[in-house]
Parts: structure tokens; C-alpha cells; sequence
């Protein structure tokens, strides 16, 4: 691998791959963050760990538990709301 | 895509027979979507009252239903009611607690900006003059590909440990938008940020996120070779 076409240094890269993930960044800049990405397997691989993480903090939302059962105190106001306030 | 769509509009099908005094509706979007209002409670740094923020943020739904004008989904206007309720709630307790003892509060929401935070530690980076300036030091190492449940599980427990741990303006931001995958914004509107600080926020948050799972896996490496010898 060579330096060329490396204006975009790694550590200049790493600062950029959330606009890059979002697609908020210029066409220009694009280019030149893939450009970088062609010629430098670290980066490539930073920028798959970047996805990897954003993939597993996904996952973190589908709970495997089932929800409790809804607090008595909620419905308790629900009732109330619905006795005292129903236009 | 297909799925969100379509419980977002389940969300304003239940919403609609809430407002109709459905107790089951009300019952169902709790189950729905009250472990997001907890987290975002936890995200915000109350992980002693979280459920307790949760619960009130519910009895203010009930209080406001008839506001919701559908401008956003049930979803973002949820979250945007915990957080006015939070924050009511941390007024009243700033009356009673001494200033010096709040911590970070979400005034400094804005302190995405202040002290750069670089993404990757730059002793990563070969900082001596040359061609090689500013490219990595050594190269990146791969990660074992989590294919297997087990492997998946232990990132998972990783990554949320290092959320746990992100201080909470950038905790907020990762939650609402790579847990709960809201808009920028959603998010922005949500915790009154501009959308270039949230950029900011989640940028931080991510590549902290990411570095803690390197760094549990080069321990599992190095563990094992010291195991091994
Ligand atoms: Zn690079």
C-alpha cells in the first residue's frame, strides 16, 4: 500500500464515521473517505466495528422478557382520569 | 422499515381509543413502550427512580391525551413527555438539595462541544512527521464475528455496560437513537439539542462504545494466552 491518495488521515477518518454512516456528508468529502477506505484495511475494518456496534446496541431494545403487568398505580389513575375528568 | 411503520400507526390506533377512555389501549401502549421510557429515564442518570420517572411520565400522559396532535409519532412524543417530566422533577429536588451536589445536569447537554474527545485514543496513531502521519500506529485487529448466540450475548452485555457508563448527555443520544432508532430529529427535538451537538453526542457515544468492545476482546486475548502458556 502506498501513501497516495491518503490525504484523509486514519485519524481524521475516525472523527468522520458517523456523518458517514448517516449519509450527511458532502459528496467531496464521501469520495475522499472512500478513497481512504479502498487503500486502508484498518480503517475498513474500524468502520465494520463501528456498524457492529451500532447493530448491537440495536439489539438491545427487543427485550427478552415480556413486559410486567402493568403497575396498579397507572391504572388506578386511568379509572380515576375516566370517573372524574370524561367530558 | 415496513415493521416500524406499522406500529407506528398501531401506536396511534391505541392512542385513538385511549383518548376514547379504552383502559385496554392504555394498558397495551404501557407494555409497549414503557421499558423505553425507562431506559430513557436510566440514560438521563436516574437509575435509583427510573420506573418511579416512567410511571409519572404515564399519569402526565393521561393528563395531556388530548394534546397530541399527531405532529410526531407516540413514540417521540412519549419520550419528550418523560423528559419534561424529569426535568420538573429535578427542579423540585434542586430547591431541596444544595446546588454544589447536583451533579451533571442537563444543562451542559451543550458540553458536546467543549473538550475534544477524540474517537479513537491517539497514541493509536503514528504521530511522528512523515507520509505515515495521522495513519494508524498498528494495524486495527479484527474482531471474532459474533455468528454464534453466545458470542452475540457477551457483546450485547458489553455494549450495555459501556452505555451504562457514558455520561448522560451522550447515554440519552445513543439510546434514543441506536436503541430506540429515533430520528435525528426526533432526538434533537426530544432533548432540545441542535443537530449539530447531537451529531457530536452520538459520535462520542458510538466510538466510546466501540473502543469497550475492543478492549474487552483484546483481554479475552490476551487472558487466553495467558492461559494457555
Ligand atoms: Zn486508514
Amino acid at each position: 500500500m502506498s501513501t497516495q491518495g491518503l490525504d484523509l488521515q486514519c485519524r481524521e477518518l475516525v472523527e468522520l464515521v458517523t456523518d458517514y454512516l448517516t449519509g450527511v456528508m458532502p459528496a467531496s468529502e464521501r469520495a475522499r473517505f472512500e478513497q481512504h477506505l479502498l487503500q486502508c484495511g484498518s480503517c475498513r475494518r474500524y468502520l465494520g466495528q463501528m456498524r457492529t456496534t451500532i447493530g448491537l446496541t440495536g439489539r438491545l431494545r427487543d427485550d427478552a422478557v415480556p413486559p410486567p403487568p402493568v403497575a396498579a398505580k397507572l391504572l388506578d389513575a386511568f379509572r380515576r382520569r375516566k370517573q372524574g375528568g370524561a367530558k | 422499515m415496513g415493521t416500524a411503520d406499522a406500529d407506528a400507526s398501531d401506536d396511534l390506533a391505541l392512542f385513538a381509543r385511549l383518548r376514547d377512555g379504552d383502559e385496554a389501549a392504555f394498558e397495551a401502549l404501557v407494555r409497549r413502550h414503557n421499558s423505553m421510557l425507562v431506559r430513557l429515564a436510566r440514560a438521563r442518570g436516574l437509575d435509583a427512580t427510573a420506573e418511579e420517572a416512567a410511571q409519572d411520565a404515564w399519569i402526565e400522559v393521561l393528563r395531556c391525551v388530548d394534546r397530541f396532535e399527531g405532529r410526531s409519532a407516540v413514540r417521540t412524543w412519549l419520550c419528550g413527555i418523560l423528559v419534561n417530566v424529569a426535568r420538573a422533577g429535578a427542579r423540585k429536588e434542586a430547591r431541596s438539595v444544595p446546588f454544589s451536589s447536583l451533579g451533571a445536569d442537563d444543562s451542559d447537554a451543550n458540553g458536546a462541544s467543549d473538550t475534544h474527545e477524540p474517537a479513537v485514543d491517539s497514541s493509536r496513531f503514528d504521530l511522528q512527521d512523515g507520509p505515515w502521519t495521522g495513519h494508524w500506529a498498528k494495524p486495527v485487529p479484527d474482531w471474532p464475528t459474533p455468528e454464534s448466540a453466545a458470542l452475540t450475548t457477551e457483546m450485547t452485555v458489553v455494549v450495555q455496560r459501556a452505555i451504562a457508563s457514558l455520561p448522560s448527555p451522550q447515554r440519552e443520544v445513543i439510546v434514543l437513537r441506536d436503541v430506540e432508532d429515533l430520528s435525528a430529529e426526533d432526538v434533537c427535538g426530544v432533548l432540545e439539542l441542535s443537530d449539530g451537538n447531537q451529531r457530536v453526542l452520538l459520535h462520542r457515544a458510538r466510538s466510546k462504545v466501540r473502543a469497550a468492545v475492543e478492549h474487552h476482546f483484546s483481554d479475552a486475548i490476551s487472558n487466553a494466552g495467558k492461559r494457555s502458556s
